[in-house]
């Protein structure tokens, strides 16, 4: 099986979009002449030409307010926000306008844009290079928000993204863009809106997106050679948030542990188990979250490397709350 | 480099200018907007219009202006102050009518309101509650007007210009000399604060240069001199020239919303603006053109008629149904 980059995965689904629709353009600061900052887009322009693929000056609103306004009369544009801490100024636009417009028009018509962000923390960027913006939308109507966990993920979630015809708020976590996974089949589209069972378990259910997955992957790993068999639920949209796959994972493990990289107050993992409580109270024996601490992130690697949930604090958490040590059960 | 030649369409045809028949039918949408905005305001204090509006009467001679030097296709993006844009590009008056009053036959079905409206079929991308959105919209307009051979046009008023939107989209499309005019009305109040005190150098005009955008101010209270204006920016834009700013310089004749008696304004000085009334002034150039004065009367009979109908289809049409009218968040 061939193996692809996560950072060449996002490429790939641009340029087979672009390839297979001219309506597609794709713009943001830096990422055409220099392929982005995180090297995710070089080559784009060159084969598909200024006219399509284009640098903007650094103007997130504009940029924003550009796509919606093109995304209205026929165009179905990609646009780079660079980090998605930077997604506090085109708010207006994404909320506001694009957000609404299918509604509020009566369904004349839908707002086809993509607005991609590297997020997460982990690479000492300190507070306002490392958030994840999912929160921040996740309570607007009319959004989607796709939050891919692997390369081929990535792929196949960025190409549902752009055949989308609404809103999609697309977050890359930049500790995946270097990571190498199996390819997907040959022009796989993954629709948004529908959770994925990553692994089977029976004892708990740990449910997260993006790199949160990963982590989650690799404790379960671990603990299942300490006995605990942990299901994982990878979510992929925070919105729509598919709570139907989460609700049947929970019926058969009757345990639930969110990890959201984020503080808990006001996350997607807090309304989550909301629902779970609220339709699956029944099935449930245990519910918890591993979020982060409610401040910034810091900057320091010892501070922030206690901040972020990695793999070894899921397991330890998943151990703690089941009462068991390591080796028994 | 490929895709510039294939995705630009090439246009190089300036527009005609319109017959005189043309002003006469644009004045009848300028009191068209007027009858409207009369109309909304007494239904407002009936209780059939809601939350708040924002009355354009004053400034109607901008939008009619401009759309006459729009082909049909030709986007437009306008504001809160809204209604005289959509009606200026061709929404029909009963449904906008009917959108103001919250029911089912709504331009947008009862769902947008006065702030919002958006009539696609006509070009009209949105109407934003938002100060300055309508600059971005009409600028992401262009960029799929480029291609289809389209112009786009952002309405918006004094105080847009101190918004982000103005200067991000302004420098935007200057880069990439896209076919954007930017029309300011420019009343001279950001809601109840004088345009003097609000925005360094009280010019609005400058405020386009350092872009390298060509801007032009305009007696917005003239039909002709705002057609003039506009088919000059129109076609600068349709052939390649880049985005063009019109300053228009007008009056509101009412305060800034509903709930906005406008004490802030010196005496004197809206009766002095209603000496250069833009109906009057247009009336009476029509009259010099050679109008005669039973075809002005014509046109100003059948405009109050067609007031007439919409409002009373607006009156009789019905709310939209919560139980029969499901919304989708999504468009699948």
């Amino acid at each position: 099986m061939s193996t692809l980059e996560f950072r060449v995965a996002i490429r790939d689904a641009l340029a087979e979009e672009m390839e297979r629709d001219e309506s597609v353009v794709f713009f943001g600061e830096d990422v055409a002449a220099a392929g982005g900052v995180f090297r995710a887009t070089p080559g784009l322009d060159e084969r598909f030409g200024e006219a399509r693929v284009f640098d903007t000056p650094i103007s997130e609103l504009a940029l924003a307010g550009a796509a919606y306004g093109a995304a209205v009369t026929g165009l179905r544009p990609v646009f780079e926000i660079m980090f998605g801490d930077f997604m506090a100024l085109p708010m207006d636009s994404l909320v506001n306008q694009a957000a609404k417009f299918w509604y509020v028009s009566n369904e004349q018509g839908s707002v086809p844009l993509v607005v991609r962000s590297a997020v997460g923390g982990g690479g000492r960027f300190g507070a306002i290079h490392s958030q994840i913006h999912g929160s921040w939308f996740q309570g607007v109507p009319g959004l989607k928000i796709a939050f891919p966990s692997s390369p081929a993920e990535a792929k196949g979630l960025l190409k549902g993204a752009i055949r989308d015809d609404n809103p999609v708020v697309f977050m890359e976590h930049k500790r995946l863009y270097s990571v190498k996974g199996p390819a997907p089949r040959d022009g796989e589209v993954i629709e948004l809106g529908r959770a994925n069972v990553a692994r089977g378990g029976s004892d708990l259910t740990i449910v997260s997106a993006g790199k949160g997955v990963r982590d989650a992957l690799a404790a379960a790993q671990t603990l299942a050679g300490e006995g605990i068999e942990a299901e994982v639920v990878d979510l992929r949209t925070l919105r729509p948030l598919d709570t139907d796959t989460v609700l049947e994972s929970v019926a058969k493990t009757n345990r639930i542990l969110a990890v959201e990289e984020g503080p808990r107050t006001g996350g997607w993992a807090a309304g989550l188990l909301g629902v779970v409580a609220q339709e699956g109270l029944h099935d449930l024996d245990d519910a918890w979250i591993v979020a982060t601490d409610e401040t910034p992130v810091p900057y320091s690697p010892t501070l922030e490397d206690a901040f972020i949930p990695d793999a070894d604090m899921v397991a330890r958490a998943v151990r703690e709350r089941l009462g068991t040590v390591a080796g028994v059960h | 480099m490929k895709g510039r030649s294939t995705y630009v369409a090439d246009v190089q045809t300036a527009t005609e200018a319109p017959p005189l028949a043309a002003f006469l039918q644009a004045y009848g949408r300028m009191l068209l907007i007027r009858r409207f905005e009369e109309e909304m305001q007494g239904l407002f204090l009936k209780g059939e219009v809601h939350g708040t509006t924002h009355l354009s009467s004053g400034q109607e001679a901008i939008p009619v202006g401009v759309c006459l030097a729009l082909r049909p296709d030709d986007y437009a993006a306008g504001t809160y102050r809204g209604h005289g844009h959509a009606l200026a590009k061709g929404t029909d008056p009963d449904a906008l009518a009917a959108e103001m009053l919250g029911r089912a036959t709504g331009v947008c079905g009862g769902r947008s309101g006065s702030m919002n409206v958006v009539d696609l079929e006509h070009g009209l991308v949105g109407c934003y509650g938002i100060v300055g959105g309508s600059i971005a919209a009409a600028t992401g307009a262009a960029l799929s007007a480029r291609r289809q051979g389209r112009v786009a046009v952002a309405f918006f008023g004094d105080g847009a210009t101190n918004q982000a939107y103005f200067h991000e989209c302004l420098n935007l499309a200057a880069i990439m000399a896209l076919p954007v005019v930017f029309v300011c009305e420019n009343n001279w109040y950001g809601e109840f604060t004088p345009l003097a005190k609000s925005t360094a150098g009280a010019d609005i005009a400058a405020r386009a240069r350092p872009f390298g955008i060509p801007a032009h101010v305009v007696d917005g209270n003239d039909l002709w001199a705002v057609h003039a204006a506009a088919r000059e920016a129109v076609d600068r834009a349709r052939t390649g020239g880049g985005p063009t700013l019109l300053e228009c310089q007008t009056y509101r004749h009412f305060g800034h919303s509903k709930s906005d008696p406008a004490t802030y304004r010196p005496s004197g000085e809206l009766e002095r603006w209603k000496e250069h009334d833009p109906l009057l002034v247009a009336r009476q150039r029509l009259r010099e053109l050679g109008v005669s004065e039973e075809d002005v009367v014509a046109v100003e009979e059948a405009t109050n008629a067609r007031m007439d109908r919409a409002v009373e289809a607006a009156l009789a049409a019905p709310y939209p149904d919560p139980a029969s009218a499901p919304a989708t968040e999504f468009r699948t």
